[in-house]
């Protein structure tokens, strides 16, 4: 009997999704170059949790890693999706707008620094309130003052996907990366249904809700620039490709006409089905539908 | 939420790295081990589920009768089972004396 020495890819393959926040940022740099910042043994943990019963984190599920990819400065900020859904509070924002605000005057100084934003996060962290809304529009704002001087990359793995605030940090970023699993999306789909109703959005359909916020539509629309495997190498070539790449002429968030435009030609007296609106939108890809 | 601590003074294997293992996820936990200021263990658990402190104490007595360094455990819950506990804590000491 001969042996198979058939292989499948994906036995080989190191996955990106199975590492948590603090590895999938180390994974990025270049081997050697990297040292955390702000990490769990300063115990920066939030104030706010234990008040209301809830166990904090030591590094408030927000990892800060400043190195070298493809030997040029960067800055990885990774929110950890499995601590609090990767809610954004006071800490862990103050963690993402200072070191966005760092590599923004390491670059005003002639260092370029890209930022990479590993996103699995649900936004605004609900027990933090009004902090947690202070600290979206804080990182916005140190996102829009780093974009024109380096590359700001949002990166969504899954499966966590990227919703609520820090989809709109994803909105205003230079590029967005994602993988298949991943999710982005203002309202998440439980949001959607318990304030739309059922018909409008079935939060238990999986298949609608990649069809709809999925990566491959996503990049299939425009709204997001890669689609990548969920490998680590993969990923990490990829986003050193950004990392090195040329700054946009222009932002999608500055394109308002065009998606005003877009928007005001739609005909929502019948139903706009994913596959639709990318061969208007975009086009570029062709999977992911149901 | 609750907060337990334990000492252990028969731990007295003076150590030098640190380690941190773990996130604060559900079912799971997260443990900074490091040297104690102190010439013996200590821990302290912050845990968001009640009323276990008998099984934490079974935990740590087990994991005490077979590690003997002086250090300082902190960690913070989010419901991990005794066999979580024990895995994160076997983890975090594999770092530690590497």
């Amino acid at each position: 009997m001969s042996q198979t020495s058939f292989i499948p890819e994906f036995v080989s393959r190191k996955s990106f999704i199975e590492l948590d926040g603090r590895r999938r940022a180390q994974s990025l740099f270049d081997e050697g170059t990297w040292k955390e910042l702000v990490g769990p043994f300063d115990r920066m943990e939030s104030p706010w949790l234990p008040r209301q019963g809830i166990a904090p984190q030591f590094d408030d599920g927000c990892v800060v890693i400043k190195g070298k990819i493809g030997g040029m400065p960067a800055v990885a900020i990774a929110l950890e999706g499995a601590f609090q859904g990767g809610s954004i509070g006071e800490v862990s924002g103050a963690k993402m707008t200072a070191a966005l605000d760092l590599a923004t005057k390491d670059s005003e100084a002639g260092k370029r620094t890209a930022a990479i934003l590993l996103l699995e996060t649900g936004g605004v962290r609900l027990q933090e309130a009004n902090l947690g809304l202070a600290a979206v529009a804080e990182v916005i704002s140190s996102v829009l003052a780093l974009r024109p001087h380096a590359p700001v990359i949002t990166l969504i793995a899954g499966t966590v996907g990227c919703f609520g605030g820090m989809a709109l940090a994803a909105g205003v970023s230079s590029y967005v990366v994602m993988t298949r699993e991943a999710r982005l999306g203002l309202n998440g789909p439980e949001v959607i249904e318990q304030e739309s109703g059922i018909d409008e959005f079935d939060s238990s359909d999986r298949a609608l809700i990649w069809a709809i916020h999925g990566g491959e539509q996503r990049v299939g629309m425009g709204l997001a620039d890669a689609l990548v495997e969920d490998d680590a190498e993969k990923i990490k070539a990829t986003i050193r490709g950004y990392v090195q790449a040329d700054l946009r002429p222009e932002y999608r968030s500055q394109q308002v006409e065009l998606y005003r435009d877009r928007i005001a030609a739609l005909d929502t007296s019948e139903q706009i089905d994913p596959l639709n609106l990318r061969q208007r939108w975009n086009n570029k890809t062709t999977g992911g539908l149901r | 939420m609750e907060q337990i601590e334990f000492d252990y003074p028969a731990a007295k294997r003076r150590i030098t790295k640190k380690a941190h293992v773990g996130v604060v996820g559900s079912g799971d936990m997260e443990v900074l081990m490091e040297p104690s200021p102190t010439e013996r263990a200590h821990v302290s658990i912050t845990t968001s589920v009640d009323g276990f402190q008998s099984s934490w104490k079974a935990v740590f007595d087990r994991f005490f009768s077979k590690f003997d360094g002086a250090v300082r455990i902190q960690i913070n819950d989010a419901g991990a089972t005794p066999g979580s506990v024990m895995l994160r804590l076997e983890q975090a000491a594999e770092v530690i004396n590497q």
